[in-house]
């Protein structure tokens, strides 16, 4: 049996730290996600929310400090802890010439799925994500709320125990941010996820605990109501809005 | 090697449902036609045999196969979708491999595509056709060389044309290192040796044997290694995203 049928800690983080150059974007950060809960990851742009979030997922190599997601090592044991993890990186990539189905067959396929299980969990997440009416659609041709939900379905594709989101609601309409957060919640009681965003509604709408990073250091966590009100003073009080890293840093 | 299957059907599909394959197809058809019959003067040469057709391929792939593979990791990179691929379950060799399989099928399919020279051979005349399968597989390998070259010095750009130049430059020193007219210049100043180790890097001396009809352990090995050493490079360059 998996280590993490056993455990409901599904997101270990300690000291963790990544530095581009001479630019610390992460600096030592630690804390743990257990199963059912939403953690929401707040702080400016250039905070370092991407740059963790793509330690935790095995694409960026630490500096220092470690991850450990389901009990496995990110950087030990890649694979074991890539097939627990869905995520969802920033801009939601997806590969433009493929159909909506094409790419969701791909994704389940490389997550192991084949023949009937893999059309039940491209059917599953079709529904999930109401992406019916553009199944057959390229992908270069769908709108970006469309295309945002499409790269979500890929995340959900294996029914994983980790959810990372960057962003999830950046770019879609309020109807389809509502959704969004919606299903974030739900997928919540059963997954541990962890999901960036700078809108704050976002933290009381879905979210069970709130981490507040800024300049690389997590400057404050708890519920929502634990952290103050209203939620955008406290957000101003604890972050400095000067932080932004350039783009080719970030790169 | 399930996942490198998944991932080079995907990378041949995309080939296909994009122009790329059907531009590349009929230019590098064309490109085959003209040198092999005008300027390799195929008729003139009154032998049956494909030494018109095959002496182009180092010269004709220089251009084709970078045009063919600069996509590979550079459209990954700026699409956005690289970061999706390593954070999936798959070791970045299995990636990188079946990214390379995908772009080598693709050219043997266009390789393959050339078989009327063979049947005009044939009709023609009575070709050695062990020969021209030497002449093809070797066709194949130098393709695959160019190719794992591209694969490299497409993983370190976002920027496709970037990745086709510096991959353009890299193929071309390997053929200059053995051809010729460069070789007999340096006749000059350089001793027999030294000339001989210089002449060993390049495409162009390995690939005269398959053209002779001789498949030669040590030309295959050549040709192997170009690739495996690229496609490790590949591998280094990709984890230091």
């Amino acid at each position: 049996m998996r280590p993490s049928n056993l455990n409901i800690l599904m997101i270990k983080i300690e000291n963790l730290a990544k530095s581009f150059g001479a630019k610390r974007a992460v600096d030592g950060i630690s804390f743990t996600v257990e199963r059912g809960e939403v953690v929401g990851f707040l702080g400016p742009n250039g905070s370092g929310k991407s740059t963790t979030m793509r330690m935790i997922t095995g694409y960026y190599p630490p500096t220092a400090g470690s991850v450990r997601v389901g009990g496995y090592d990110v950087v030990e044991s890649p694979l074991e802890a890539k097939r627990l993890i869905g995520y969802l990186p920033e801009n939601a990539a997806a590969y433009p010439d493929m159909s909506v189905r094409g790419f969701l067959g791909f994704a389940a396929e490389l997550r192991g799925l084949s023949g009937a299980a893999k059309r039940k969990a491209v059917a599953r997440a079709v529904e999930r994500c109401f992406l019916e009416s553009v199944l057959h659609q390229s992908i270069d041709t769908l709108s970006k709320g469309y295309r945002h939900r499409t790269c979500l379905a890929q995340a959900l594709i294996h029914e994983p125990e980790v959810l990372i989101l960057d962003e999830p609601t950046d770019g879609l309409d309020p109807n389809q941010k509502h959704e969004v957060r919606n299903l974030i919640k739900e997928l919540g009681r059963t997954k541990a996820v962890v999901f960036s965003t700078h809108i704050l509604e976002e933290v009381d709408a879905a979210c069970t605990r709130a981490i507040i990073i800024d300049r690389g250091r997590i400057v404050a966590q708890g519920t929502p109501d634990e952290l103050g009100r209203p939620l955008d003073e406290v957000f101003r009080r604890l972050t400095v809005p000067d932080t932004a890293v350039p783009d080719t840093v970030k790169q | 090697m399930r996942n490198v299957l998944i991932i080079a059907k995907r990378e041949l599909a995309s080939y296909f449902t994009s122009p790329v394959a059907y531009v590349f197809l009929v230019i590098f058809l064309l490109l085959t036609g003209f040198f092999t019959f005008t300027a390799g003067q195929f008729f003139e040469r009154g032998e049956a045999s494909l030494g018109a057709f095959f002496g182009w391929h180092p010269w004709l792939y220089l251009v084709l196969v970078p045009a063919a593979g600069m996509r590979l990791w550079a459209e990954e990179r700026r699409a956005g979708t690289l970061e999706l691929l390593m954070t999936m379950p798959i070791t970045p060799w299995q990636a990188i491999f079946g990214k390379f399989l995908a772009s080598w099928v693709f050219l043997g399919i266009a390789l393959a595509l050339t078989f009327p020279v063979v049947v005009t051979a044939n009709v023609l005349g009575t070709p050695d056709n062990g020969i021209i399968f030497a002449g093809y597989l070797g066709s194949l390998f130098l393709a695959g060389a160019y190719l794992a070259i591209t694969c490299l010095t497409s993983a370190m750009t976002r920027n496709q044309v970037v990745a086709f130049i510096l991959s353009v430059v890299a193929c071309l020193f390997l053929i200059l290192a053995g051809f010729n007219p460069v070789t007999d210049l340096m006749v000059r100043w350089a001793s027999p040796a030294f000339i001989d180790t210089v002449a060993a890097f390049s495409v162009v001396t390995h690939f005269d044997g398959f053209q002779k009809g001789v498949i030669d352990s040590r030309d295959l090995a050549y040709f192997l290694s170009v690739i495996g050493f690229s496609l490790f490079a590949t591998s280094i360059v990709l984890r230091n995203r």
